[in-house]
């Protein structure tokens, strides 16, 4: 070669930036491989662009998203920023790309620890998830970064992310389960728990977050203030203001982080379902006859009536340890998913077994912990549904 | 006294931590202006601190507040140590002190810092209350408008033009001062960036104070320029050409007298009643002999062009012994004597008849050594006496040595003098009639070898202050200006050759390696209407002076001023193919835009010829002799390359003509810039030839006749591309003094034949005046090489320098001006000429590829005002800056021209054409022209109706545009639409364009799912309109320097990384000034300069970018016909607006 590019740039007054080439940037591709899938995207023929053309380009485009990504860190200066003249739409494309992560990624980490010794497993997840390094860091910054600035405020959690990264409300509520998660530790990395994905973790984090938080109880409060709906909601409402002074005071600590304390301490209370033999015959009396004929197997329904009320109570009973509220998951894929799938229930039988299941406690006289119940299983229900697939 | 400027610091955001250990900043900021210094409290603890500061007010000499910029320091406290800066914002007053500009600077601006780039905004408000002040003779030009736009503001009328404006102020530059060796850089960037501001202030205030002289109001056309002589120096110099505009409104009241400018008492002196056209001859003897020297060497070089690239090589020596001794006294005596003798000594003040111009002839003469060593002694001699020097080095600070008056006499004197000296214009586009005839391109080069100043060292506590660097320098702006007015003294010579009196499209530039520095000048000879000279002329021509102009509009200007009998070169003349009255050139060049009234064929096609010459490294003289012995070669290259290239495109003239010839230590690097058209007035062009060695053997033969083949494909394919079938038509050749078949062939390559053998190859270029390329000599090969190797462009591209691009009217409003710099590192280090040029080639043609695979987005779009800037900063280096407008048009018309290619319907491209062509005429005459002869008044026309039907089109189009692209691509235009509507997810809502003006419409509309957007969309473009808008007002020029330096290199991503983001800062800051004064665009934007030196084995790299523009505020062109009623009110709003947008 008789000359060498020793620099070369441009830039644009609006900045110009291409999605495919962002989202080689961010799945860490080097400049040169980039190029290469460029090639065979077939740019070249388009415009008879040669390989130093691509080479020059995609390297400007990489220099700029370098450049933008200290703002993305904190995307609300994004918009306030001088520096780069981008259209808001562009923005919020850079922003929700550049905190939308890979689900083989994200299960990997899902509950851990957001710290120095998880990412420094990054390389193991990189290999075995084949995402390139740098893009598990970018995920696990990203994962971590949301996790400090929410930990801190006070508010709804999905809220609070979106106003402070702006990010979509289906990308913030993948946060909000991701933060949630990381916090309560919740062991998602089992082998028998493989098979569930990062959206079934992410549909029950949801349920957590909006029935099992302190949070939710302010919310529901809100709910009940906006709508006047349902009974339930009234009591619940009703039970926490007893429970809650602070809550009453519309400055509502809302927490949508942690658990419920109390109603984690409530649930041991329903241990009188599977303790009082009277009580727990009763209950099962009233679910077979009312799933008797509905389904094919309701022998085996009957059969481990009493297992799977033990399963799911002590279950709830054992929620205030963290230890046990750590291994929630796995105590319902191991209690209760499993059992059921091998007996071949279908998604319609749990569903059956389920809805009749906490119907009935309600009618059992001497159980006086409907509210706690019904808190409890409304969320169980929807979980294992969501969890109950191959 | 008579100013009070006020500032107030509001607020901070997105500080950097100063403190590791809270994490946070403890930040307050000082303001300063000229020794005055405020400072706000400390805001503790905060990356977003508020300050909301008191009123700081300063109570100035309005003098002051043009040469001051306002300082802005942002610091952290320290208890313990030392203050940290975190950096500084300067803002210039300038434009808070005309009235018809800006009356508040409001907004967040970036602070900067040398080092660290861009750290965080600042929200800063400032205001100027102008006393009103009847004093003449005071020293500064408040109300004085300046302009970077080389055409008549759109919102403004043009009651007179007065004339060519110069001025340079020179400067030690703090670089190279002593104190730098012990102080840091960032101290050394910031006393540099300051005294540039400092000096750039004072020479527009001294440029104001002529124009005031002259009885203008304004500049149009302002070129300022840095040269970085290094330990010579610092020089920043500018010309303009003064006008006395008129803003135009519907409602008549609305326009203020101008509320302190003195320009209408001015106006009836009888001094400042300068007519500024025709050539004084009364110094014929300096013309002759310099038109003997350019005669001499125009024989060499340029024959049988109808146009002169003259080249005036004039080498001065500046250090023989005697001269340097001499110099060397006359400096030790200088600090106190203060260099000013005709008036310091002069007791009385009204006495100016004849006073300024003899003790100035002696006084200059003394001071400019190089003179007695020129070769054109005799000629410089009498130029000076002539010529009264009108830098004078401290004019500043003449009034305060002499009494006001004697300057203000004194520069009346000369700026009357003056205006018969140089009738130059550094406009480029002109209102209908202005241009009665083009005579071609003037240009001259002059190579000169800079001496240091032994200064007295300086003391080393002594800042810069701009009076103290006027007593140690005050010899050098004599010589600088002794220098520029030379080669001006030849521009209008060779100008008066043509037949002309006068220079349109008139630049300067320097190149500057080591010690030796090469001047140009370059512009195009004219002859002008003098009516526009006369005040009150402009009044009424659009009813009148048409009328009574003898030439028909639209062909005038090509027909030749000279006299076809004594013609000052050979040259190819025919009756006009238009009116077949008048004589015209057969092919036309010149530095101005394509006139309004001219009727092209097709479209235009930028046209560059690049050129390396190596040279031996030498020292001083030797040095200077060596690169003055080449250039006359280089320009004849350059020449003749462009020359072919426009036949090859089947074109007759180029406008927009820019050469550049940068020297390095080891080479000359020339670029030419031009865009080529199709004049429907000039004839067509023959083909080109082939003419190989006599005695050939068969493969020889076969490889002309191949290469003819590839010429007549290229020049047939060209023919499609540009919409370029010229009618065959006979051609009268009449007038040629020379014998027309010897002085073609001569013209390239000097061998007589022109070679009957090759011509039945030629097969639709066939005509006898086809240029025959003789290849028997490395030169021409390589020639042939650049022409061939000129890649086509892409379709849906055009490109152009010139303002807009001939044959195309329908632009739409999506635009991206660009900013590209590459550097190249020439690692073999025996190259030859040839391997050199084709490196050199190469790199402008990847460039060029890169931008239209960049932009590829907007196709169908055109690169406008295309310019190329050469650099050689360092020995085996080559820097090339490119900056540039991509505009999309209408792609109806490109569409059309898909179909055309592929079809070859040659006849019906023919008779659209025809139809285009008739679009400028018509807006000519049905456009009842308040804004005679503006771009955008042809094109905004059409745009009117053209947004909405673009806006209908796009939805449909798509489908038969994607038969020949692929889905990606029209997916991306399909976002890029989306763009600029502003908004991705409604389609619904893309049939209408926003009404309100963009920038604003879509920040506000865009901010809902956001917290708060304070930052406002500002455009910019280097052309000074912005298609489908208005600008319904100029808030004041922009001009701002930076310096950006690093230590740490690759830790900001190399060189590449390091500039990518100075660029974007100097682009974010100036946006922000504009936000500031209330504007939602840059117009006429252009960067003069960018000087990068890098070290990387110091990990280091320093860069220098001069930027300017003008600020405006526009309007949608629907928005504007619906506000059109209330122009005032609308105005009002968006002022207030943007004011609502940066609070």
């Amino acid at each position: 070669m008789d000359m060498s590019v020793e620099l070369d740039v441009f830039v644009g007054n609006t900045t110009i930036m291409d999605e495919e080439v962002y989202q080689f940037w961010l799945d860490g591709y080097t400049v040169n491989d980039a190029v290469k899938v460029r090639m065979e995207g077939g740019v070249l023929e388009e415009y008879e662009a040669s390989t130093d053309v691509l080479l020059s380009d995609t390297m400007d485009q990489f220099r700029t998203f370098q450049m933008c990504e200290r703002l993305l860190h904190t995307p609300a200066k994004l918009a306030n920023q001088l520096l780069f003249q981008i259209p808001p739409h562009r923005q919020t494309m850079l922003i929700e790309r550049y905190y939308a992560f890979d689900n083989a990624f994200v299960r990997e980490v899902l509950g851990k620890k957001l710290s120095k010794g998880t990412k420094k497993d990054l390389d193991d997840i990189s290999a075995k998830t084949g995402i390139t390094l740098k893009s598990c860091r970018r995920q696990f910054d990203n994962f971590k970064r949301v996790f400090k600035v929410v930990e801190e405020l006070k508010g709804p959690l999905v809220e609070n992310i979106q106003q402070h990264f702006l990010l979509s409300d289906k990308l913030a509520r993948d946060y909000a389960a991701i933060v949630f998660f990381a916090n309560n530790r919740f062991e998602t990395g089992k082998r028998k728990l493989q098979f569930l994905s990062f959206q079934d973790f992410a549909f029950c984090a949801g349920q957590l977050i909006s029935n099992w938080t302190v949070g939710a109880v302010g919310k529901m409060q809100q709910l009940e203030r906006d709508t006047e709906s349902g009974a339930v909601r009234q009591l619940l409402n009703k039970q926490a203001k007893e429970k809650h002074p602070i809550c009453t005071n519309n400055m509502v600590e809302d927490m949508d982080v942690d658990l419920d304390k109390e109603f984690l301490q409530d649930l041991k209370d329903l241990k009188i379902l599977i303790n009082d033999k009277d009580l727990l015959d009763q209950h099962k009396s009233l679910v077979c006859t009312a799933l008797r004929g509905k389904t094919k197997v309701f022998n085996e329904m009957e059969a481990n009536f009493k297992t799977l009320s033990r399963a799911l109570v002590n279950i709830a009973a054992k929620l205030t340890n963290t230890k046990d509220v750590r291994d929630l998951f796995i105590d319902l894929v191991e209690k209760f998913i499993e059992p059921c799938r091998s007996d071949r229930w279908t998604s319609a039988d749990v569903r059956l077994f389920l809805t009749y299941y906490t119907n009935s406690a309600r009618t059992l006289d001497t159980f006086r912990h409907q509210v706690t119940w019904d808190r409890y299983m409304d969320v169980i229900k929807s979980c294992i549904l969501k969890m109950y697939h191959d | 006294m008579p100013g009070k400027l006020k500032a107030k610091i509001v607020a901070g955001r997105h500080l950097p931590v100063m403190d590791r250990a809270s994490d946070l900043t403890d930040a307050f900021v000082e303001v300063k202006f000229g020794n005055t210094t405020f400072k706000t409290d400390v805001c503790p603890k905060s990356l977003n601190p508020q300050w909301n500061s008191e009123w700081f007010k300063f109570e100035v000499d309005d003098e002051d507040l043009q040469d001051e910029p306002l300082q802005i320091t942002v610091l952290d406290h320290d208890t313990y140590s030392a203050n940290d800066a975190i950096g500084k914002v300067y803002i210039d007053i300038d434009p808070l002190l005309s009235c018809e500009a800006a009356t508040v600077i409001s907004g967040w601006f970036p602070i900067y810092d040398t080092i660290h780039g861009i750290r965080g905004e600042i929200n800063v408000l400032v205001k100027v209350d102008l006393f009103n002040d009847l004093n003449r003779f005071r020293q500064s030009s408040c109300g004085v408008k300046f302009f970077c736009t080389t055409s008549i503001p759109k919102c403004y009328r043009v009651v007179m033009v007065h004339g060519f404006v110069e001025e340079l102020v020179v400067n030690e530059d703090p670089e190279y001062q002593w104190i730098d060796r012990i102080r840091t850089p960032r101290a050394s960037n910031e006393a540099r960036q300051r005294l540039i501001s400092l000096m750039s202030g004072e020479l527009q205030r001294k440029i104001g104070l002529k124009v005031l002289e002259m009885g203008g109001n304004a500049v149009l056309g302002y070129l300022q320029c840095f040269d970085l002589e290094g330990e010579s120096g610092l020089v920043v110099r500018a010309i303009g050409t003064a006008c006395t505009l008129d803003k135009l409104s519907s409602l008549p009241t609305a326009v203020l007298p101008a509320c302190n400018s003195p320009s209408r008492e001015m106006k009836e002196s009888p001094l400042a009643q300068a007519p500024s056209h025709g050539c004084r001859s009364s110094h014929n003897s300096p013309v002759h002999s310099a038109a003997a020297a350019s005669a001499r060497l125009s024989q060499g070089f340029s024959v049988s062009v109808p146009t002169l690239i003259f080249t005036g090589m004039r080498l001065h020596r500046h250090r023989s012994l005697g001269e340097t001794g001499r110099e060397h006294t006359a400096q030790t005596v200088l600090p106190g004597r203060q260099c000013r003798p005709p008036f310091s000594e002069d007791p009385n003040p009204n006495i100016h008849s004849s006073g300024p111009s003899t003790p100035l002839k002696n006084q200059t003469y003394s001071f400019s050594p190089s003179k007695s060593y020129s070769r054109q002694s005799s000629s410089s001699d009498t130029d000076l006496s002539l010529t009264p020097k009108t830098g004078m080095g401290s004019g500043g600070s003449a009034g305060k040595d002499g009494g006001p008056l004697k300057t203000l006499l004194r520069q009346q004197t000369q700026s009357a003098l003056e205006q018969r000296e140089f009738p130059f214009f550094t406009l480029t586009c002109f209102p209908p009639g202005f241009l009665i005839h083009v005579g071609g391109v003037v240009s001259a080069r002059s190579v000169k070898l800079l001496d240091r100043i032994h200064n007295p060292a300086l003391g080393n506590t002594r800042s810069y202050k701009l009076l103290d660097w006027n007593s140690f320098t005050a010899d050098e702006p004599e010589t600088r200006d002794a220098w520029w007015e030379e080669i001006r003294q030849e521009i209008k010579s060779h100008a008066k050759a043509l037949g002309c009196h006068a220079v349109v499209g008139y630049s300067e530039s320097t190149s500057i390696c080591e010690e030796v520095c090469i001047l140009s000048a370059s512009g195009t000879a004219a002859i002008l209407n003098p009516k526009f000279m006369q005040e009150g002329c402009l009044d009424s021509y659009s009813e009148h002076s048409r009328l009574e102009d003898p030439a028909p509009p639209s062909c005038g200007f090509c027909h030749i001023p000279y006299d076809e009998l004594n013609m000052p070169f050979p040259a190819h003349l025919t009756y006009c193919y238009n009116c077949r009255r008048q004589k015209v050139p057969d092919v036309l060049f010149t530095t101005i835009d394509l006139p309004v009234e001219a009727t092209v064929m097709g479209k235009g096609s930028l046209i560059q010829a690049r050129l390396c010459r190596l040279k031996k490294k030498a020292q001083g003289e030797v040095n200077a002799t060596a690169i003055s012995n080449l250039l006359p070669f280089m320009e004849y290259e350059l020449h003749t390359q462009l020359m072919n290239k426009l036949k090859l495109r089947s074109m007759n003239a180029l406008f927009g003509l820019r050469v550049q010839i940068s020297v390095g230590e080891n080479m000359l690097v020339g670029l030419a810039s031009a865009t080529g058209v199709y004049l429907m007035a000039l004839p067509a062009p023959g083909g080109i030839q082939i003419a190989g060695k006599t005695p050939s053997d068969i493969t020889y033969e076969q490889h002309i006749s191949n290469m003819q083949k590839k010429i007549n494909d290229t020049i047939s394919k060209n023919k499609d591309l540009y919409e370029v079938h010229p009618q065959e038509i006979i051609e009268e050749v009449i007038g040629s003094p020379i014998p027309e078949s010897r002085q073609r062939s001569r013209l390239f390559r000097s061998h007589s034949e022109s070679s009957d053998e090759v011509s039945e190859l030629d097969l639709s270029h066939g005509k006898k005046d086809a240029f025959v390329l003789e290849i028997d000599d490395t030169d021409a090969v390589e020639d042939i090489h650049s022409l061939l190797t000129d890649a086509p462009m892409p379709s849906g591209f055009y490109s152009c320098n010139t303002e807009i691009m001939p044959g195309i009217y329908n632009w739409t409003s999506s635009l991206q001006m660009f900013t590209s710099v590459r550097v190249f590192r020439l690692n073999n280090v025996n190259l030859t000429n040839q391997g050199l040029n084709k490196i050199f080639n190469d790199l402008c043609e990847n460039l060029l590829k890169s931008l239209y695979f960049k932009l590829r987005s907007m196709v169908p779009c055109c690169l406008c005002h295309l310019n190329f800037a050469v650099a050689v900063p360092e020995e085996e280096l080559i820097q090339v800056a490119v900056t540039a407008v991509a505009m999309t048009f209408d792609k109806e018309q490109a569409q059309e021209n898909f179909k055309a290619n592929m079809e070859k319907a040659i006849m019906k491209v023919i008779s659209e054409n025809e139809e285009q062509l008739q679009f400028p005429l018509e807006l000519c005459t049905e456009t009842p022209a308040p804004q005679p002869f503006s771009p955008s008044k042809g094109t905004g026309h059409q745009d009117g109706g053209g947004i909405h039907t673009s806006a209908r089109a796009t939805s449909v189009d798509y489908s038969s545009f994607a038969d020949r692209c692929s889905t990606w691509i029209e997916l991306i235009k399909l976002k890029a639409q989306a763009i600029r509507r502003g908004s991705i997810k409604t389609t619904a809502s893309q049939e209408k364009g926003s009404p309100l003006p963009e920038g604003r419409s879509r920040s506000l509309r865009c901010m809902r799912p956001f917290p708060s957007s304070t930052v406002s969309v500002v455009k910019m473009t280097p052309l000074s309109f912005l298609p489908g808008t208005r600008i319904i007002k100029y808030l004041g020029i922009i001009n701002m320097f930076f310096i950006r330096e690093t230590t740490s290199l690759r830790e900001e991503g190399g060189v590449s990384g390091f500039l990518h983001c100075f660029i974007a800062e100097v682009f974010a800051m100036v946006r922000a000034h504009v936000a500031a004064l209330g504007g939602n665009a840059v117009v006429s934007y252009s960067m003069k300069e960018c000087v990068f030196m890098e070290n990387p084995n110091k990990n280091q790299a320093q860069c220098l970018i001069n930027v300017s523009g003008d600020a405006v505020i526009f309007v949608r062109e629907s928005e504007a016909e619906a506000t059109a009623a209330a122009p005032q009110t609308s105005s009002m709003q968006n002022l207030s607006g943007a004011a609502e947008a940066n609070a």
